[in-house]
């Protein structure tokens, strides 16, 4: 190693501590502005588990995994309990009476049998199918961490798409609408 | 004081029941119910997020530890019930994550860390002792003269 070379590196070398802690502290800031409650879900692209929920009170069939073959739809994960599922609600009536795409409801962990029952006839009844999941059978199966979570599954029963939070207009028009639009051309 | 000691051991022992697990969780078969509460250690409350399931009160991880002892009762192993989970969640749900080429970096990291900072300051003590002032360089001839010159005459 030649000394003309050697000295300017040699003079910044004290430097590489600090580069390489500006480095590591940039992805730790950066990790930092990432919810941790939004998870990457592992089952985007694969079939929708097997599952099968019985009816909710005042519905005559319940809501398995065999529904969800031959057409788009939504899964929406709900419960009386969930304030943020109040927050979306109004707009799923919205894409309901649209006619934009047929919902399925889980209806996860109510206090009793009525709660959810009495909770729909109060706000409105978007949903094709609901399955009753007191004990969290169907959230497990979709791998959901909270309520509210809509799924977007295919015509082959295979899930596209998962939204964490409540559904909102931005929501659809940005994500889901175009999404829907093209699964439907497949 | 014995008294004391004895009220002190007393209040420990009845804490200890305060655990998540319901005792309508827990399975007949001890060895059974042994094999639930490791599997539950290890992994993680969707909810709580730093919590095993197996220490979190929440409902998603009450359901959970559920599933875990019906598919230990039907017969699973250990593997095919964390699979099944983690068929689900991914792989966050692992407290202890798994050794695969993607996380190599984050169990040997910090090995790789500690060896490289042993290596730096092994070149660094070598370095150093290459041009330690505490060793001297043996004198010139030059000096060599001069030296017995000062030490017949001393200083002029």
């Amino acid at each position: 190693m030649s000394a003309a070379v050697s000295f300017p590196m040699k003079r910044f070398l004290f430097l590489l501590p600090l580069a390489l802690f500006l480095v590591i502290a940039g992805y730790f800031a950066m990790g930092l502005t990432r919810d941790p409650r939004v998870l990457p879900s592992v089952l985007i692209n694969t079939p929708v588990p097997e599952f099968a929920l019985p009816s909710i009170q005042g519905r005559d069939r319940g809501f398995a995994s065999t529904d969800l073959q031959g057409g788009v739809a939504l899964v929406n994960v709900f419960g009386s309990w969930c304030v943020a599922c109040r927050v979306e609600h109004g707009f799923l009536m919205q894409l309901k009476q649209r006619g934009e795409i047929p919902i399925h409801g889980i209806d996860w962990r109510e206090p009793d049998r009525e709660a959810g029952p009495r909770w729909l006839a109060k706000y409105g009844d978007p949903y094709a199918l609901i399955g009753d999941d007191p004990e969290s059978r169907g959230v497990i199966a979709f791998g959901v961490t909270g309520a509210p979570e809509t799924f977007l599954v295919d015509r082959q029963g295979v899930i596209r798409h998962k939204h964490v939070g409540p559904l909102t207009p931005e929501v659809w028009d940005r994500t889901l609408k175009p999404l829907i639009a093209e699964l439907r051309k497949q | 004081m014995k008294l004391r000691l004895l009220l002190i051991l007393w209040t420990w022992l009845a804490a200890a029941p305060a655990l998540a697990v319901d005792p309508r969780e827990v399975l007949a078969d001890p060895a059974l119910e042994a094999r639930a509460r490791a599997l539950s250690q290890e992994l993680r409350c969707l909810v709580c997020q730093n919590q095993s399931i197996d220490d979190s009160d929440a409902d998603l991880a009450r359901d959970l530890r559920k599933l875990v002892r019906e598919r230990i009762a039907a017969g699973d192993d250990d593997r095919r019930v964390i699979d099944y989970v983690v068929s689900r969640y991914g792989d966050f749900v692992l407290l202890r994550p798994r050794l695969t080429p993607a996380t190599y970096l984050l169990w040997f990291g910090p090995l790789a860390i500690v060896l490289l900072g042993l290596l730096a300051l092994a070149v660094f003590y070598r370095r150093n002792r290459a041009d330690d002032p505490a060793v001297p360089a043996p004198l010139s001839p030059d000096e060599r003269r001069r030296l017995e010159s000062l030490l017949k005459d001393g200083p002029r």
